[in-house]
C-alpha cells in the first residue's frame, strides 16, 4: 500500500511539473503576431501588471459578467488557496508561526471551497445556458474536487485522521526517506483523489491557470501607435521583396 | 430564407432568451465562387483532401497565434459569456453563445491535437473533423460579428472573434470561402477600394461634392485626389464617397480641414481605409491591403496619416497599422523607418478624424454654431472595435470621451443610452465582421435588438432623434435595419455629420 502510494504520487508530481512545464513553455514560445489587449488597456508593462493582479486575485472581468458565478467561483478558489496554504504544514518542519497562525482559517476556507463548488455545480444544473455548454468532463471534474474537499473535511469533522503519521509519511517523501502510509481510508482516497487531479492538470481545463497570463487580450499593453510589435515570422515578411 | 423578415419583440427586462436550439441554422451567407478564391490566393472549392488541408492550416495557426492555442485550452465552461451576445440574444440560438461557438472549433481541436481527445473523445467533447461539422462552422463563423463583447466579460479574456477569425482563415484554406468578404477583398486589390469606385468615377464624385458644399456654404472647400505634398493624407471607408448618410461626414471632414487650414488628399491607390482581410483573419490579406496605404503616403510624400470614420479600420489602422506596413512610431528596421522618418513625429500617427477635430476644438481653432443641431437630440452608439479593440487620445478610454466631447462642443442636446449597452459594454450594430450582406439581412436585424432595444429606451424617454456613430458598416447597417424596429433610416449618421452642420466656414474666430 505504502509502496503503491509513494509511485502514484511521484508520478502524478511529475507528470504535473512536466506537463504544466510543457504548456507554459509552448504557450511562451507561440507569438502573438497583432496587438490585440481588450481596450480600455493600460498602456505600460507595470498599468499590465496590476490589471493581471486584478484579474486573478478578484475576477475582475467575471465579476462585470454575473455576481453568481463570481461568487461561487472566488469563494472556491480563494478557499482552495487557504486550504493549500493550510496544507503546507505536512511539509515543513518546523512549522513556522505564521503557518500555524493560518491553520484555523484552512479549516473554514475548506468549507468555503465546497460551497462554492456545490454553487457552481448547482449552476450547471439549473442555468439552462450552462446546462447546455457543460460536458460529461465539466460535471466530473466538479465530483472530483468535491470529493476531496468532502474527504479533507471528513478527517477534520468527522474521523479524525492520525495527521503526525500523514505528515511523517509525506516528509518522507519529500526527503526521499519513506515512511509508511497510515492505514486511514479516508487518508487514502484524499491522497488518491488529489493524485489524480494532479495528474488530468495539464490535460485539461485546469489549464486556465497559467493560461490567464499568456491571454493576450489581458496581458499586452496598449501602445501599438508607440511601438512596432512584430512577431518572428511576421518580421521575415519585410525582409521579403 | 424565410419570405417575411420581422424584427423580435423589444424584451422588457433585459433577460437572457429561452434557448431555441437550431433557430438560426439555416441562416447562412452565399458561398465564394471558385473564381473569387483563386483571385485572393484560396483553393476554388473543397475539393478531395480538404479535411487534411483544414488540419493543416489549423496545426499551422495553433503555432503562430498564442491567441488561439491559449483560448482553445483556458476555457472552463463557466458561462460567463453566454448571454453576452447580441445574436444569442436576438436569436435564441445556443450556438450563438461565444462559448458554445467556440466550442465548434474547440471540439474538434481536442480530437486532433490534445491527448484527452484522442482518448477520451465523448467524455471532453471532442469531434472529427466531417462535412457536417465544417458546414457548422461556416453557419456559425458566419454568425459572429467578432465585436469582442464576449472577451470583456471573459475571465480569461477569450475572445471568441479570435476563434471566428481563425475558423473563416482555415474554411478558406479548406476552399470554403464567403461570397461578400472575399469579393470586395479581390475589388480592393483590382480597383483600389471596396465599392469597386474606379479613379476617375472618384475624381468626378469629388469635383460633384465641391459643388455642392460651394452652394451650400458659398466657401470653396476642396475635396483633392492624389495632391502630392499635402500635409495629411485621409484614408476613409469608401462608402463616405457616396452612400447615405456616411457622404455627410465626409463633407464634415472637408470642412475641418478647410477652417483650420491644413492641406490634405485622398488616395486612389489608397482609397479605403477598410481591411477586410480582418474579418477573414488572413495576416497575408491585412498585411497587403495595409501595405497599400504606406505606399500612398511614402508616393504622396504626406507628413501625417488620418483615419476617417470606420470601426473595423480604426482598430487596425491603431492596432496593427505599425505592425503591418511601419505606419506609427518606434520601429527601429529599416522597412519602418523608410516612412517613419517622412512623418511628422510631432503627431501621432495614425490618427483619427475625430483626434483631429477634437484638437482643433480644444485650440480654438474651429468655429461652431452649436444651435445648428438644435433640431436633433443627439445618443452616441459606440462602434464596437473603436471601443474595445483601439484608443483615441493619450490615456485610456479616450475612444469614449473624445467623440463625445465633440457632440458635446457642435450640439446642445445630448442623450446617453443605459449603461451597460455603451463604452466597453456596447452592442454591435449587428452587421461588423463581414456580415452586412442582403442574404443575412434576418440574422442582421436580430442581432440589432439590444441596441434597438437601448435606443427605444431614449427616443421615448428623452426624445432621442439622431443616433451618431463614427463607423461605415455600423451607419449603412442601422439605414437598412432601423425600419424593422419603427425607427426612420436617417437616425442614423455620423460624428462629423454634427460637425458639418454645426462649423461656420469664413467666420474669422
Amino acid at each position: 500500500m505504502t509502496a503503491l502510494f509513494v509511485l502514484l504520487l511521484y508520478t502524478a508530481t511529475a507528470v504535473l511539473v512536466a506537463g504544466v512545464g510543457y504548456r507554459v513553455w509552448d504557450y511562451a514560445r507561440t507569438p502573438a503576431p497583432l496587438k490585440i489587449p481588450t481596450t480600455p488597456a493600460p498602456t505600460t508593462r507595470g498599468g499590465v501588471a496590476l490589471r493581471m493582479a486584478r484579474e486573478v486575485v478578484l475576477f475582475e472581468s467575471l465579476f462585470r459578467s454575473n455576481l453568481w458565478t463570481w461568487a461561487f467561483g472566488w469563494l472556491f478558489h480563494a478557499g482552495l488557496a487557504l486550504v493549500l496554504l493550510r496544507h503546507l504544514r505536512y511539509f515543513v518542519e518546523p512549522v513556522p508561526a505564521w503557518l500555524a497562525f493560518v491553520q484555523p482559517f484552512g479549516i473554514w476556507a475548506g468549507v468555503a471551497m465546497a460551497a462554492g463548488l456545490a454553487g457552481l455545480w448547482a449552476r450547471r444544473f439549473l442555468v439552462p445556458r450552462v446546462r447546455y455548454i457543460s460536458t460529461p468532463s465539466d460535471h466530473l471534474m466538479i465530483v472530483l474536487l468535491l470529493a476531496i474537499a468532502l474527504t479533507g473535511l471528513a478527517m477534520t469533522f468527522v474521523a479524525h485522521a492520525d495527521i503526525v503519521a500523514v505528515k511523517a509519511f509525506i516528509l518522507g517523501l519529500v526527503l526521499f526517506d519513506w515512511q509508511p502510509l497510515p492505514g486511514d481510508p479516508l487518508v487514502a482516497v484524499h491522497l488518491a483523489l488529489v493524485a489524480v487531479l494532479m495528474l488530468v492538470f495539464p490535460f485539461s481545463k485546469l489549464l486556465h491557470a497559467p493560461g490567464l497570463f499568456f491571454s493576450p487580450t489581458r496581458n499586452q499593453a496598449d501602445d501599438p501607435r508607440e511601438r512596432r510589435h512584430l512577431a518572428p515570422w511576421a518580421a521575415r515578411l519585410d525582409r521579403e521583396p | 430564407m424565410a419570405a417575411e423578415i420581422k424584427a423580435p419583440p423589444l424584451r422588457q427586462h433585459a433577460e437572457a432568451p429561452a434557448l431555441a436550439p437550431g433557430a438560426m441554422e439555416a441562416s447562412k451567407p452565399y458561398v465564394a465562387t471558385a473564381k473569387m478564391q483563386e483571385a485572393i490566393g484560396f483553393p476554388g472549392e473543397l475539393a478531395e483532401g480538404w479535411e487534411r488541408r483544414a488540419l493543416d492550416k489549423m496545426g499551422e495557426l495553433l503555432g503562430k497565434y498564442r491567441s488561439l492555442k491559449v483560448y482553445l485550452d483556458a476555457c472552463v465552461h463557466c458561462g460567463a459569456c453566454t448571454d453576452k451576445c447580441h445574436y444569442f440574444l436576438g436569436t435564441g440560438d445556443p450556438l450563438n453563445m461565444p462559448v458554445a461557438r467556440q466550442d465548434l472549433m474547440r471540439s474538434v481541436y481536442r480530437r486532433h491535437f490534445t491527448l484527452a481527445g484522442k482518448l477520451f473523445p465523448r467524455l471532453v467533447g471532442a469531434r472529427d473533423l466531417t462535412k457536417d461539422v465544417f458546414d457548422q462552422w461556416y453557419t456559425y463563423y458566419n454568425q459572429c460579428s467578432e465585436c469582442r463583447r464576449c472577451s470583456v466579460y471573459c475571465p480569461y479574456g477569450i475572445d471568441t472573434a479570435e476563434i471566428t477569425m481563425a475558423g473563416k482563415e482555415i474554411m478558406d484554406a479548406a476552399g470554403l470561402g464567403q461570397k461578400y468578404t472575399n469579393e470586395i477583398i479581390g475589388k480592393v486589390h483590382r480597383i483600389g477600394n471596396n465599392l469597386g469606385l474606379p479613379g476617375p468615377a472618384l475624381a468626378d464624385t469629388l469635383a460633384g461634392l465641391e459643388e455642392d458644399v460651394k452652394e451650400e456654404t458659398g466657401a470653396d472647400v476642396r475635396f483633392p485626389l492624389d495632391r502630392k505634398g499635402a500635409e495629411v493624407l485621409l484614408v476613409t471607408p469608401s462608402a463616405d464617397f457616396f452612400a447615405e448618410p456616411h457622404v455627410d461626414s465626409l463633407i464634415g471632414y472637408a470642412k475641418v480641414f478647410h477652417a483650420a487650414g491644413v492641406s490634405w488628399t485622398l488616395s486612389s491607390h489608397a482609397s479605403e481605409a477598410g481591411n477586410f482581410g480582418l474579418f477573414i483573419g488572413s495576416y497575408d490579406q491585412l498585411r497587403t491591403i495595409a501595405t497599400r496605404i504606406r505606399e500612398a503616403a511614402l508616393e504622396l510624400g504626406v507628413k501625417r496619416i488620418v483615419v476617417g470614420e470606420c470601426g473595423h479600420a480604426w482598430r487596425v489602422a491603431y492596432s496593427m497599422w505599425n505592425t503591418l506596413a511601419g505606419i506609427g512610431a518606434g520601429g527601429d528596421d529599416p522597412y519602418a523607418q523608410a516612412l517613419q522618418r517622412q512623418l511628422d513625429g510631432r503627431y501621432t500617427q495614425p490618427m483619427h478624424i475625430c483626434e483631429v477635430t477634437h484638437d482643433l476644438i480644444r485650440r480654438g481653432a474651429l468655429t461652431l454654431d452649436r444651435e445648428a443641431n438644435d433640431h436633433r437630440v443627439v445618443t452616441f452608439h459606440d462602434s464596437c472595435n473603436v471601443a474595445r479593440a483601439s484608443r483615441m487620445g493619450d490615456v485610456p478610454g479616450g475612444q469614449f470621451r473624445i467623440p463625445r466631447e465633440i457632440i458635446r462642443a457642435v450640439a446642445n442636446r445630448y442623450v446617453e443610452m443605459a449603461p451597460g449597452t455603451t463604452h466597453d459594454a456596447t452592442f454591435c450594430c449587428g452587421g461588423g465582421g463581414g456580415l452586412l450582406t442582403d442574404e443575412l439581412i434576418d440574422l442582421r436585424v436580430k442581432g440589432a435588438l439590444p441596441r434597438m432595444e437601448a435606443l427605444r429606451q431614449v427616443a421615448d424617454g428623452q426624445g432621442v432623434n439622431f443616433m451618431a456613430t463614427i463607423c461605415a458598416i455600423c451607419k449603412a447597417q442601422f439605414t437598412k435595419v432601423l425600419p424593422y424596429y419603427g425607427f426612420k433610416m436617417g437616425m442614423v449618421g455620423g460624428v462629423h455629420q454634427l460637425v458639418s452642420t454645426a462649423i461656420r466656414l469664413g467666420v474669422p474666430h
